[in-house]
């Protein structure tokens, strides 16, 4: 297998830049701008390094990209971008785009996206995500010459069929479920994670105030004074920690969301393969009505009621040379209709095949990264009482001294 | 005026006479026309006299030491129930060694009521000295439960605290109604006596002054008044910020009671990732555990504590204007004694008598504000410090919970 272009080069999101700019309605907008930084792994000479491409990109072109590989790929778990809007805030963090730790978690994820694409065994073959590397004008014209959004399924189409689909995969539809818990389950921690994280924060910053009154008491005291206003500032110290604490805390958080978002393009393939199946049931349907008139007319018995059928009983039959141009013509469509059910039935089973193959790639991808992260989180927790524990045990000291 | 300290030890004793706490005083204090300020002698026979300087400053050195001859205990407390009322009664063990005792040991049952009888009786016997606080009689957060274990339990610790700090005062513990208190079997029939005893006397048993302002509090005195009130201050805030700590604490255990299933619920989901996340589940369900025993310790045995110091600084305030009034009296008395000019080369026995009220009352005070003092920085040192230990012990646990599931966490699972 050809090895994928995250070995080849190297992709960083290096910085992000507030921009001002005329919009599509000529109106003038803000935006954050963020430069893409690539280089070829293998140096170009003994101990120099390959030099450094770069270019700025915006939100909305990631977005652009994203669903060109959805529609292009439809049959790849494409990963997703960081969120558009910041969601599960808890009331210390700022839920307006501009923020600059929002911008920064974003440059992290959009990143992380970029990596995830690089590294994927069939998207990283993909021309115009390495023009989106690579190419600075021009892109997006590139893009839309594809003719992508034409190809794209309508929402509509796709519920309708989700709704009618008889026969689906059994699998798809258990990983729909699937993505459909994973979905509810995470957003449910997230919430409540940002609760226990706005809880946590008060927690920690009331103590402060024992800072402020040791200190104020400590002024009245002979002997204890010294005591309780060493202690007094461990107090302090033990108040402010739980800024970084919290701020590490919200990696983990993005960590889950990507698998949040993961779960809606887990979703998207599913509805791929029930709108294929059902694409299919709807052709094999009318192959088979279609059939069925033809045999009608060459027997001359009428097996189901059509109004065709009742308008030429009052009206008189038709003569034979227009029921032979008739079934001239339907067994014209059905020769075609069975060309393109074989096409259609061939393209169902390589998707479900293709498809399943990325599933079981996604799947060990998530044990691992969400293994990676549940770890990470025990260390964050691990780490934050012994911090704990560090600062009583000062303050403890301080008091002993009293 | 001459120093109250100075007037009783280099007058009267002489240079090698040190008397051992046990003996009787030296005659020359003895003989002294003393009264309480609320004009009821002084029983000057014992060492219990309030004008024992010399005595209690050696009975304090010595109680630092190896000869404690009164030893007191609250426990066991049981509830009782009858039909008028339902209540608690404690256990009220006493060892000792002290002659006014006539048994080595006692043990007897005592109820709230029982202890603040006593309170009101020493505040009464003895006014120039600082009396230690009770728990407070009534709950004022409605919702409490009187009957609780945890509510028990904690006005039993400071009913024991109580009757110790009595125990350990060189004065109050040779108090008579202390004695009753720790030996009689039916108390209510001594307090029905003492009540009958007053009512025959016909006077009020608080003690009342005859409305003297005081023009200035000497400068050690005021500086304690100061004190105490900031004192109390600060204690308020820190108690507000007790509660509101738990409080806090007590919202984050709510969020967390919710977040910890939320994993479990997810790994029924999962089939690889089930067991690690139903260890992250299990994990927070413990840290939930080590946080509610870590609030339910700051409520039942920080909080109660500073309350009781602040009750303590209220009453020790008291004690001053009492002293201050006593003071005014004599400062009265005295100019009025200077306006009628009389050419009286003595000072009349009246204001004598002031003068050594004030005296006494103004030793009695200083001695027992030094012992507060000293007791005060152990019990802040021994609760701040018992603070700091509950912290670390809460996150002693968590760090337990964290670091036992990372083995979990990292094991792969058999290969099929």
């Amino acid at each position: 297998m050809e090895d994928c272009l995250a070995k080849k080069m190297e992709i960083t999101v290096s910085e992000a830049e507030k921009r001002t700019g005329r919009n599509a309605m000529n109106m003038q907008e803000t935006y954050t701008a963020y430069l893409i930084e690539t280089r070829a792994v293998e140096p170009q000479s003994e101990g120099q390094c390959a030099p450094v491409d770069s270019l700025w990109r915006r939100y909305s072109e990631f977005e652009l990209l994203r669903n060109y590989l959805s529609v292009t790929y439809p049959h790849i778990v494409v990963p997703p971008l960081p969120e558009k809007r910041a969601d599960f805030v808890w009331h210390k963090l700022s839920a307006d785009n501009m923020d600059p730790d929002f911008v920064e978690r974003r440059r992290i994820g959009l990143e992380n996206f970029l990596l995830r694409v690089a590294s994927h065994p069939v998207l990283c073959q993909d021309k115009i995500f390495y023009s989106f590397l690579t190419q600075e004008g021009g892109w997006k014209e590139m893009v839309n010459e594809t003719g992508f959004q034409l190809k794209a399924d309508s929402r509509l189409k796709a519920l309708n069929a989700t709704f009618r689909v008889k026969n689906p995969d059994k699998r798809f539809t258990e990983l729909k479920h699937y993505s459909d818990e994973l979905q509810s389950v995470i957003s449910h921690l997230l919430r409540v994670r940002a609760r226990v994280a706005d809880r946590l924060y008060g927690v920690y910053k009331v103590h402060g105030n024992y800072g402020r009154v040791f200190s104020e008491w400590s002024a009245i005291e002979k002997e204890m004074g010294d005591g309780l206003q060493s202690a007094g500032h461990h107090m302090d110290v033990y108040a402010a920690s739980i800024d970084d604490i919290l701020e590490e805390e919200e990696h983990y958080a993005d960590q889950l969301k990507e698998y949040l978002f993961y779960a809606e393009a887990l979703r998207a393939v599913c509805r791929k393969h029930e709108l294929m199946q059902y694409d299919l049931e709807m052709a094999a349907q009318d192959l088979t009505s279609k059939k069925q008139q033809c045999e009608e007319l060459a027997t001359g018995t009428v097996r189901t009621f059509s109004l065709k059928g009742m308008t030429s009983k009052l009206f008189g039959q038709e003569t034979p040379e227009q029921r032979e141009a008739k079934i001239k013509v339907l067994e014209e469509q059905i020769q075609e209709g069975e060309e393109q059910l074989k096409s259609k039935n061939l393209e169902g089973r390589d998707f479900v095949k293709s498809a399943w193959a990325d599933i079981e790639r996604f799947k060990e991808q998530k044990n691992h990264d969400l293994k990676e992260a549940l770890i990470n989180y025990a260390v964050m927790q691990i780490s934050m009482c012994k911090k704990g524990i560090q600062v009583w045990t000062n303050a403890k000291e301080c008091f002993s001294k009293m | 005026m001459p120093h109250p300290l100075a007037t009783s030890s280099s007058e009267e004793m002489g240079p090698g006479l040190t008397p051992s706490p046990d003996l009787l005083l030296p005659r020359s204090i003895a003989d002294k026309d003393l009264s309480l300020p609320n004009g009821t002698p002084v029983d000057t026979s014992s060492p219990a006299s309030s004008s024992s300087l010399l005595n209690r400053l050696q009975l304090d050195d010595d109680l630092d030491g190896e000869t404690r001859d009164l030893f007191v205990t609250v426990d066991d407390p049981k509830k009782h129930v009858c039909t008028m009322e339902t209540y608690i009664t404690y256990r009220v063990t006493t060892k000792t060694t002290r002659a006014e005792f006539d048994l080595p040991e006692y043990s007897v049952r005592r109820r709230y009521q029982d202890f603040d009888w006593l309170r009101n009786k020493l505040e009464e016997s003895q006014p120039t000295h600082l009396i230690p606080p009770l728990p407070e009689k009534f709950v004022v957060k409605g919702v409490v439960d009187r009957f609780s274990e945890e509510f028990v339990e904690t006005r039993r610790k400071a009913l024991d605290k109580f009757l110790k700090r009595i125990t350990d005062h060189p004065v109050l513990s040779f108090n008579e109604h202390f004695n009753v208190f720790l030996t009689a079997k039916d108390l209510n029939a001594y307090k029905k006596q003492g009540m009958a005893l007053l009512s025959k006397v016909g006077e009020s048993v608080k003690y009342v002054t005859g409305g003297y302002k005081l023009r200035s509090r000497p400068l050690e005195f005021a500086a304690i008044g100061e004190y105490l009130d900031t004192f109390s201050l600060k204690l308020g805030t820190i108690d507000r910020i007790a509660q509101r700590i738990i409080k806090e604490q007590l919202e984050y255990l709510v969020e967390l009671r919710e977040y910890g299933p939320v994993y479990s619920t997810w790994g029924g989901l999962e089939v690889e990732l089930s067991e690690p996340l139903e260890g992250v589940s299990a994990c927070i369900g413990n840290c939930c555990t080590a946080l509610e025993e870590l609030s339910e310790d700051m409520t039942e045995d920080f909080l109660p504590v500073l309350r009781e110091y602040i009750l303590y600084s209220e009453s020790m305030k008291n004690v001053l204007k009492k002293r201050d009034q006593v003071q005014a009296e004599y400062e009265a008395k005295l100019e009025a004694v200077a306006l009628k000019k009389e050419d009286r080369p003595k000072v009349p026995t009246d204001v004598e008598k002031c003068q050594d009220r004030v005296e006494c009352f103004n030793a009695d005070l200083k001695a027992d504000m030094e012992r507060w003092q000293n007791n005060k920085r152990q019990d802040f040192r021994q609760l701040l410090m018992g603070m700091a230990d509950k912290n670390i012990q809460y996150y002693e646990k968590c760090l337990t919970a964290w670091e036992s599931i990372i083995p979990l966490l990292q094991d792969k699972p058999e290969t099929k």
